[in-house]
């Protein structure tokens, strides 16, 4: 055998098929849920959550109507705090820190914490304001640091190309694709350690929907992103892990692949496979 | 796990599609039994015209491959199945693909038939008997393994391809005598290790159905495993 022969054959299959399973390395922890309980009064929407989600990888919640997803996701940056009626035990830990500690200051924890809605919802203002909005309340009037910062953003979220030039328009006169991808924009201005996302293409047409699902793709470079979903087969495009959810219970956590190809528990298989349980 | 599996979804439409898709399968597969069980016997009795029918089935069988395989596509794109409706129709792309193979096989012992039919009769087909009988039942059983969608055959099934290897080597060796007896017999006897290798290759499709079965059933990869290591993962499930 000549070299150049015995050199052709010393593929390093490891590496190749390393590729594939590539998810499988081992992740730090982000966000951590313990014991997780909450009640809407009497109700009790989620029932003993334990879960975590690692960092600068994509979480997805799957489930149908009412089985708590949108309610867990909100306990991640306290938003249920809002909800006069909802009681919580158990704990968060972001980053190790438990952000239901009476010492937290919750608008700290959302600056770190930010979130996207199913609805976009840009403020009346022009496109820049909207994006330095959030710098602009912590005091940052510095016209360099602003224009640094939109831009990133913008391009960040994938909407620089298209609104350079229309950065003074008003955000509503957007269309709702570019809208979304505005909101997330201003959300990763302040540059959160986690993005919330509920439900944050339902509104959108494919396209739209797509462009979204390719940002969600280039955010999780630098965020730890948690989604909620109706759309089963979004979850298992974007996401790495996926967890499946079930009136308030959490019944299956995994990587995404193995969930939507040999979930372990039949719940999960019948309702990701569309069957009545 | 039994054939309910495949139903109870929300949308009667899709239970209907997978149930065609496994009717159409085991109607294949009948099919290609059948095909086996008439192109030995044309090969043993010498009937050309059931060995033309061996041949001219051999159609239905590719039209029957070329339509499961179109559902299949169909149902992945339009409905985008998940778990073990994914795992059944990649495993019934992958099954039909042997059945036809095994198909393919028949007709070739078909053809041998016809081209032995015109040679002396000196020796009779016993040494075929045996093992025909053994792949046969393989096939059988594989296929009866997917209409029940249970494995609890399947490592019966693997741990005879081991028997039908050692019966196509002593058939080999008793081919090798008889053409180092007389040259003259090396045409009519390499067409009947043809045969022979035809068999012994059905037996190996009959094991490939039960590894597809394992991958859709218990959604693990074994093939290219051993027989032991088959055995391991079937039983851990069970």
């Amino acid at each position: 055998m000549s070299e150049q022969q015995a050199r052709s054959h010393a593929i390093d299959m490891s590496s190749v098929l390393r590729a594939k399973s590539g998810r499988n390395e081992p992740n730090e922890t982000c966000i951590k849920v313990e014991n997780l309980n909450l009640f809407y009064g009497e109700k009790q929407a989620l029932h003993g959550i334990n879960m975590e989600m690692p960092k600068k990888k994509v979480t997805a919640y799957i489930g149908p109507s009412g089985c708590g997803k949108s309610t867990l996701l909100r306990c991640i940056n306290r938003m249920n705090d809002l909800v006069d009626s909802a009681k919580i035990d158990g704990k968060i830990l972001l980053n190790g820190e438990n952000i239901y500690d009476k010492a937290v200051n919750v608008a700290a924890l959302r600056r770190r914490v930010g979130m996207v809605f199913q609805k976009p919802n840009p403020f009346p203002k022009s496109i820049f304001e909207n994006v330095a909005y959030g710098l602009r309340i912590q005091g940052i009037n510095d016209k360099r640091i602003l224009e640094e910062t939109v831009e990133n953003s913008l391009r960040g979220a994938a909407l620089w190309d298209e609104m350079k030039d229309r950065l003074n328009d008003n955000a509503l006169g957007m269309s709702g694709g570019q809208q979304q991808r505005l909101v997330i924009a201003r959300a990763i201005a302040i540059e959160p350690e986690v993005l919330l996302l509920d439900e944050p293409a339902s509104a959108l047409d494919p396209i739209s929907t797509l462009k979204i699902e390719e940002l969600i793709n280039e955010l999780k470079e630098k965020y730890t992103i948690v989604i909620v979903t109706h759309n089963m087969q979004q979850a298992a495009r974007v996401s790495d892990y996926t967890a499946f959810m079930y009136m308030g219970e959490l019944i299956e956590m995994g990587t995404t692949s193995e969930l939507f190809t040999n979930p372990v528990k039949k719940q999960t298989e019948d309702y990701i496979t569309g069957r009545y349980g | 796990m039994d054939n309910s599996k495949i139903g109870h979804h929300i949308s009667e439409q899709f239970n209907k599609e997978l149930e065609d898709i496994r009717n159409k399968v085991l109607i294949m597969g009948g099919l290609v039994e059948r095909q086996i069980e008439q192109a030995i016997e044309a090969y043993t009795t010498g009937n050309m015209e059931l060995a033309e029918q061996v041949i001219k089935q051999d159609n239905d069988v590719d039209l029957l491959e070329v339509s499961i395989d179109n559902e299949c596509s169909q149902i992945l794109a339009l409905r985008q199945p998940t778990a073990f409706d994914l795992r059944l129709l990649i495993a019934v792309i992958k099954i039909i693909h042997e059945i036809e193979r095994v198909g393919d096989k028949a007709e070739h012992i078909a053809e041998m038939a016809i081209k032995l039919s015109g040679s002396e009769k000196t020796h009779p087909h016993h040494e075929l008997e045996h093992m025909s009988n053994l792949v046969k039942g393989m096939l059988h059983d594989a296929l009866d393994a997917f209409a029940r969608m249970s494995l609890e055959k399947v490592p019966e099934i693997t741990s005879l391809d081991i028997k039908v290897d050692r019966e196509y080597d002593s058939v080999l060796r008793q081919l090798i005598t008889r053409m180092m007896e007389d040259p003259r017999n090396i045409t009519r006897t390499l067409d009947v290790l043809w045969t022979v290798r035809a068999l012994e290759r059905i037996g190996d499709h009959a094991c490939y159905i039960c590894e597809h079965l394992v991958y859709m059933i218990q959604g693990e990869n074994v093939r290219h495993l051993s027989q032991e290591e088959l055995e391991k993962v079937v039983k851990l499930k069970r």
